[in-house]
């Protein structure tokens, strides 16, 4: 595989990295970037097999800070071999695995499988996040430092927040000797305690308990006041309030190392989508309401702090983008609202949904592409992300005017579950290169297209 | 409910469905889920039905073959003793077999899924299933997984369409039109599935309703002392800062049940200070306007959100709405389920009245 010359002639190249956004060719050689040409030859060089890029653009392939493989544990919700795939689809080359795995990745010989097997039976690479407690318990710290050295590249304790300050506290102190940022989610869940969706009219209307945005944005507070007091690297995991970007903003200004990301739903979706109707509101509640394929945590948010976050990603506030890929099985939520499981399927519907904000002018292409490789890239420091010379050659091909019906029977993921199932996207990746090596091609799928085994 | 013509949804917020709906060809309901989507002349339909239902329920033989060979199974994962009798008892007076299953001694105990259990249900062939559950939309839920009529009997803290349909019958017949009338609410609104069906069937019905409760037991977006807007889908609502505001010149005065967990939750310092400060008494009814009426929807605190004194007194219709509940639900599950006529709701307008 590793001799494979490749050309990916003629398209829109843009490496927010290397500051490119130009017409060029994209060559490969032995599974690194060998070069991104000043303009265009529209045709490759001798010995190089040839991908015709024109009307598309060409990207370093995406990089996910945030996805539950639910491997080892939960293997009929997905596998590292299905959520590898996915990604694929999805044009991600990079994703990373949340610890929130049976057993939890707290030790290094949970951490040492995981990336054994995904080195073995992954499509793409698979980097490792730890628990910053042991059994995700919130009570003793994990073995931090035998994990760093396992390859981890950060902390998390993933839903379960860590509740007790003090010990957010040591953890954060004791990472910075690591250099790998704490990811909390942040969630007071005693403030709203029971509540299934996001407070508002539309869990008033539904009979639905509803959670107030405050228990995140208290959340957040906290943390990045002890993030300042320790001198620690701080990620923010799926912000989604308006005032949790007004202390994401303090803090950023006062010179605290936070970085912060956000879910393609909570760009796209608000919480009006519990009714059911794709986002419209009804008059009268019908039988298509409660659609559980919306629950998610942190829920999905009103309208106004939907609009906040797009302007924060848009303003490089929010730097980065991550799925929060969380499937789960039919009889997960195939149920009430309140017996349903928080996630949605999004690997493979990640891209297209966020890049509607592209095309509605709200976003722009290169920050899109930029919130889903350099950025993650620099919060991970790691060499991926970018299209510079001697990187491996992690490329995507997107068709900017690809119009698809999403329909998660034909999800690469074992799971099916998406609010965007019967939606309409515009803009898809066409192509996902990995190491050199093309590990999806949407031509190919076209051609042997049929449901789930 | 599931109609045909309004369930797509597509109206945007505010726009009133139901004028629109009474001018349209109405296709019969399969489902009573909840009233928003109910006209008034459907609902008048159901009232003036169970008026002939009640006739029946004061007979010395109660029975009627209507549903003759109809199977209607209770399925109530909730403990309840007015709402499943009276659904069982008007299921029996009008013929029908009705099969009583509760979740603590079904195979719900062993673990089965709410799925699971209506597919099972659904196979040995029933006309109606009348659900109770815990968790608000369990019934639309179940709709979209069985072909028999589904019957909303309480869900979480969603809805409660039969408790406001009797709460409407019980006004109708002491007030008659209850236009322009003043309707206080006072109590839990925030956990009621009685204070939401309620506050939207009164308002249907052209009456204005005010709420009182504690400002820890309503959303946290709405404001004591304001009206609410049509975005919120209770427009019209006010919000009262107190409860003499409420009840001064109500037509009807409606106490809710208030629940030793509201305390225990930190919504309230007691039970004590909530009777003191939102309890209905001789005194707070002396407010309202002269012959208002007096409900509660059961089952009551007496000396906590009601003394004794009016829950029994001359103003006081609480027994008279159990009464009622029986003749409210033949209306319905005959509406429904009554053979060669797949539903009376919404496919008979042209044709009212006591169809018993």
């Amino acid at each position: 595989m590793a001799a494979r010359k490749l050309a990916i002639t003629g398209g829109r190249v843009i490496d927010p990295a290397q500051g490119i956004d130009r017409i060029a060719d994209v060559l490969i050689s032995n599974g690194k970037i060998d070069e991104v040409t000043a303009g265009t030859t529209g045709s490759a060089p001798d010995g190089y097999e040839h991908i015709d890029a024109s009307g598309k653009i060409v990207s370093p392939g995406f990089v996910d800070l945030h996805t539950h493989l639910r491997d080892p544990g939960q293997e009929w919700k997905e596998t590292i071999v299905t959520g590898t795939r996915a990604a694929a689809f999805g044009g991600f080359t990079t994703i990373s695995a949340m610890p929130n795995t049976d057993p939890v990745q707290d030790s290094a010989a949970v951490v040492d499988d995981v990336m054994r097997r995904s080195a073995a039976d992954g499509l793409i690479r698979v980097l490792p996040i730890g628990a910053i407690s042991i059994g995700q318990k919130g009570k003793q710290l994990a073995p931090m430092g035998e994990l760093a050295n396992s390859g981890v590249i950060g902390f998390s304790d993933d839903g379960n927040p860590v509740t007790d300050a003090n010990l957010m506290r040591q953890a954060l102190s004791y990472s910075v000797e690591l250099g790998l940022p704490i990811i909390n989610h942040a969630e007071d869940k005693k403030i709203g305690a029971g509540g299934v969706m996001s407070a508002g009219t539309v869990a008033t209307r539904l009979g639905l308990a509803g959670v107030p945005a405050e228990a995140e944005t208290a959340m957040v507070a906290r943390d990045l006041n002890l993030a300042a007091l320790t001198k620690a690297r701080l990620h923010i995991p799926h912000i989604s309030t308006a005032g949790s970007l007004i202390a994401l903003r303090t803090a950023k200004e006062s010179g605290v190392d936070v970085t912060a990301e956000v879910t393609p739903h909570h760009l796209t979706l608000s919480d009006e989508w519990v009714y059911g109707l794709k986002g419209v509101v009804p008059t009268t509640v019908g039988p298509e309401a409660y659609d559980t394929n919306t629950k998610v945590n942190p829920p999905l948010r009103s309208r106004a702090d939907v609009e906040a976050v797009i302007d924060a990603v848009s303003e490089g506030l929010i730097d980065i983008i991550a799925t929060d890929h969380a499937p789960h099985a039919a009889t997960d939520k195939v149920c009430t609202y309140n017996e349903a499981a928080h996630g949605i399927n999004v690997l493979e519907t990640a891209f297209s949904s966020v890049f509607q904000l592209v095309d509605a002018g709200k976003i722009s292409v290169v920050r899109l592409i930029e919130s889903l490789t350099s950025g993650p890239a620099t919060i991970l420091r790691k060499d991926i992300g970018s299209l510079k010379k001697g990187f491996s050659a992690d490329v995507v091909v997107i068709d900017p005017g690809s119009k698809w019906i999403v329909n998660p029977e034909q999800f690469e993921s074992k799971s099916v579950n998406s609010p965007l199932a019967g939606v309409e996207l515009t803009g898809r990746v066409v192509t996902t290169i990995y190491q050199g090596e093309t590990v999806f091609d949407l031509s190919d799928v076209v051609a042997s297209a049929g449901a789930k085994q | 409910m599931t109609n045909p013509t309004t369930a797509a949804g597509n109206n945007p917020a505010g726009e009133s469905s139901n004028d629109a709906s009474e001018e349209m060809f109405v296709a019969p309901r399969q489902h009573l889920l909840d009233l928003d989507d109910l006209s008034v002349g459907e609902i008048n339909d159901l009232l003036d039905s169970a008026e002939g239902m009640l006739e029946i329920t004061g007979r010395d033989i109660r029975k009627t073959p209507a549903l003759r060979g109809k199977t209607i199974i209770t399925l109530f994962f909730e403990n309840s003793t007015r709402t499943r009798v009276s659904f069982e008892q008007a299921g029996k007076i009008l013929g029908a077999d009705v099969i009583n299953v509760t979740a603590s001694t079904s195979s719900v105990s062993k673990g089965e899924s709410l799925l699971n259990t209506v597919k099972t249900l659904q196979a040995m062939k029933i006309d109606a299933l009348v659900v109770r559950h815990p968790h608000s939309g369990a019934p639309y839920f179940i709709s979209n997984h069985t072909d028999a009529s589904v019957v909303n009997a309480g869900d979480g803290m969603h809805a409660h369409p039969t408790q406001s349909l009797l709460d409407l019958f019980t006004v109708r017949n002491n007030i008659g039109d209850m236009a322009g009338k003043k309707i206080a609410i006072v109590g839990d609104v925030l956990y009621s599935r009685v204070a939401r069906s309620d506050i939207l069937a009164f308002q249907k019905m052209g009456a204005e309703v005010t709420i009182s409760c504690p400002n820890t037991l309503i959303p946290d977006e709405w404001t004591l002392g304001s009206t609410l807007g049509d975005e919120t889908g209770f427009g019209g609502l006010k919000l009262a800062r107190n409860v003499e505001e409420a009840v001064d010149s109500a037509d009807v005065v409606m106490a809710l049940r208030i629940q030793q967990e509201r305390q225990d939750a930190g919504h309230l310092p007691s039970l004590r200070e909530y009777s003191d400060r939102w309890g209905i008494n001789a005194k707070r009814m002396a407010l309202a306007n002269d012959g208002a009426l007096l409900m509660h929807p059961g089952p009551m605190n007496e000396g906590v959100e009601i003394s004794s004194e009016v829950a029994h007194g001359a103003q006081s219709v609480v027994e008279e709405q159990v009464r009622n509940a029986v003749a409210v639900r033949m209306a319905v599950l005959y509406a429904l389920c009554a053979p060669g006529k797949s539903s009376r709701i919404g496919g008979s307008e042209s044709n009212s009245g006591n169809e018993a």
